[in-house]
């Protein structure tokens, strides 16, 4: 349902400021079509996700087939093929915050959001996905929120950030108990 | 940060790559990094030196690649073609694809001091004769990417980047590329693939990058940290940069520690500095109630090392002779409360997801690993497995596959189960974890 609604808002063309951006990448390389991943990233700055038809659009723009450019947005991490929440929580899952204790982080994750790694939210709010290491392992166990890297994670401050994003989401008495 | 984490010994070292940053990494501005000495290298570069002497001076220094592998840095560049008639445009890349899990210090380096990056690549560039050249930047670095972008619009108003710098003849165009996150980038020529836009799959060598690398034109890659000592070595000599390193090797290193010690970070040590002086006199070594079993020297990629290997000097042929490699030198701590099949397994999830796909050992060899990892932590597994676990390490490692990913991957699991192996049988013979 979610899917639906924000393929009905998206429009098949890239628009005028999405061009202007990856033209401005494209003149760093002799090929257009080197600047794919760029153009995933600045499609899907603008619109959260990168959808079939935003594929097809940026495929014709850098001049190259769009199963080749559906092979590179498919492979990259960073690139979502679904619709995600507004906020991504990207918990690192790697060797230095497991043995920091990731693993109850994500359980605690879980339990606060009621979703499983890979799935969003029903509100649309947030989606929560493992991530390999964040290079920040000196302040492990970390996750990362949309663009903002948080370290030295507990659950508490799991939840302290959670509610300040989004002030629905209030620690449970339960929790504090 | 570095600084003030730093207690290894009463001797104070030089700290060319760390010196200058500040606590809180605020990055250094044009101004305050010339004030400490910066572009000089690059100054005496371009105003005093041939594109020759550069490389012979960086040959001379004995610099090793920082991002792993040790491959001295002048005889890579030596290799690109660079006579009157070689192709143009030549390209170098830096590598700060930081993705190696346990290691973080490139992003220091970026974050507190990008013109130090910046001014190492332009004294690169100048001595390979690359007109053009990028920084291959992990995605997840955000602080990174954006004081790189502000010190390369300060570089370029200064006349250190740009057409005719300093007015001398050399021009140079330095891009920030950032990527959309896969480890496999990591790898050089997977790096060129993913710059050109295209899947991050290495590719077969020969021809190697520097002869057809980016777009099919020369292309030297070279690790961040490993750029960032060139303006050092420019400006303060091949000599000086020797003397720096207390065993056979030169320079400095940022050395980093993680898991269940008393002080995580990084710290700037000469190189052959004894493990045992970064792990206890920076790192102060165990919390209370936590033992060190084995560590991994240099990332998740590397052979895991005993308690008794600390008194090692942390070099690379060191390292090497005791089993291991000195990889990124970020220590990787196997404490007491931690299951050491749990940890492999951790590692070995990593490496199968982050296979390109493209050759069979890796694609199907890691998976398969991590599931008999798994059976075995589950208490399901029986001893066989271990020899298989065992052959899968043979099956995957050098020579089988295209790029270093799988033999890398192969590294913690031989090793656990040549130190560990007793952890191993305890799960099979008591059917479960007993850490869990």
């Amino acid at each position: 349902m979610t899917e639906s609604v924000l393929q009905n808002a998206l429009i098949n063309e890239l628009s005028s400021v999405e061009r202007r951006e990856i033209e401005a990448e494209c003149s760093h390389y002799p090929q257009r079509r080197a600047a794919a991943i760029e153009g995933l990233k600045i499609v899907q700055k603008h619109r959260g996700w990168v959808s079939d038809s935003s594929i097809l659009a940026l495929a014709r723009f850098l001049e190259m087939p769009s199963g080749e450019l559906e092979g590179v947005a498919t492979f990259y991490n960073l690139i979502f093929r679904r619709p995600v929440g507004k906020h991504v929580i990207m918990l690192c899952d790697s060797v230095c915050c497991w043995v920091k204790g990731s693993d109850n982080l994500r359980q605690h994750l879980c339990n606060r959001l009621g979703i499983q790694p890979g799935q969003t939210t029903e509100d649309d709010l947030f989606t929560l996905l493992p991530i390999v290491c964040l290079g920040d392992c000196d302040r492990a166990p970390t996750l990362m929120i949309d663009r903002d890297q948080h370290g030295h994670m507990t659950a508490e401050k799991v939840d302290q950030i959670l509610s300040q994003l989004e002030p629905s989401y209030q620690p449970e008495e339960s929790n504090n108990g | 940060m570095a600084d003030s984490k730093t207690r290894a010994t009463d001797i104070s070292y030089e700290k060319p790559l760390t010196g200058m940053i500040r606590s809180d990494r605020s990055p250094l501005n044009l101004k305050d990094y010339r004030q400490q000495g910066g572009y000089q290298g690059l100054e005496k570069a371009l105003k005093s030196m041939s594109p020759n002497q550069v490389l012979d001076e960086v040959k001379a220094s004995n610099l090793r690649g920082r991002g792993g592998a040790g491959f001295p840095a002048g005889l890579k560049w030596s290799f690109m073609p660079r006579d009157d008639n070689a192709p143009r445009p030549r390209y170098l890349v830096c590598n700060s694809d930081e993705m190696e899990p346990g290691t973080f210090k490139d992003r220091l380096l970026m974050e507190g001091n990008p013109h130090q990056l910046i001014e190492g690549m332009a004294c690169t560039a100048y001595a390979l004769g690359a007109e053009i050249a990028f920084i291959f930047l992990r995605d997840e670095y955000a602080v990174a990417a954006a004081n790189i972008n502000h010190a390369l619009k300060e570089a370029y108003d200064a006349g250190y980047l740009g057409s005719n710098m300093l007015g001398s003849a050399f021009s140079l165009e330095l891009h920030l590329h950032t990527s959309a996150g896969r480890y496999i980038c990591g790898e050089e020529t997977a790096l060129i693939n993913s710059l050109e836009g295209k899947r991050a799959n290495p590719r077969a060598k020969p021809p190697f990058p520097q002869v057809s690398g980016l777009f099919g034109q020369p292309t030297v890659v070279n690790n961040c940290e490993t750029l960032c000592n060139i303006g050092h070595i420019i400006a303060k000599g091949a000599d000086w940069f020797k003397s720096l390193g207390r065993g056979d090797d030169s320079g400095t290193k940022i050395m980093g520690v993680t898991g269940n010690v008393k002080r995580t970070g990084l710290w700037e040590l000469p190189m052959g500095t004894p493990i045992r002086e970064l792990f206890e006199g920076c790192a102060g070594g165990m919390i209370e109630g936590y033992e060190m079993r084995g560590f991994l020297p240099g990332g998740a990629s590397t052979d895991f090392l005993l308690p008794e290997h600390l008194d090692l000097a942390f070099d690379y042929d060191v390292i090497g002779k005791a089993g291991s490699r000195m990889g990124t030198a970020s220590l990787i701590i196997l404490d007491d409360h931690t299951c050491p099949v749990a940890m492999v397994k951790n590692l070995t999830h990593f490496f199968a997801q982050e296979s390109c796909g493209w050759c069979t050992p890796c694609r199907d060899g890691l998976p398969w690993s991590e599931q008999l990892l798994d059976k075995i932590e589950r208490g399901e597994g029986t001893m066989e497995d271990l020899d298989t676990l065992a052959w899968q390490c043979q099956f995957m490692g050098p020579g089988n596959t295209f790029c270093a990913l799988a033999p890398g991957a192969a590294e913690p699991i031989q090793s656990a189960l040549k130190y560990f192996r007793e952890d191993f049988e305890r799960h099979i013979n008591e059917g479960c974890c007993p850490w869990h």
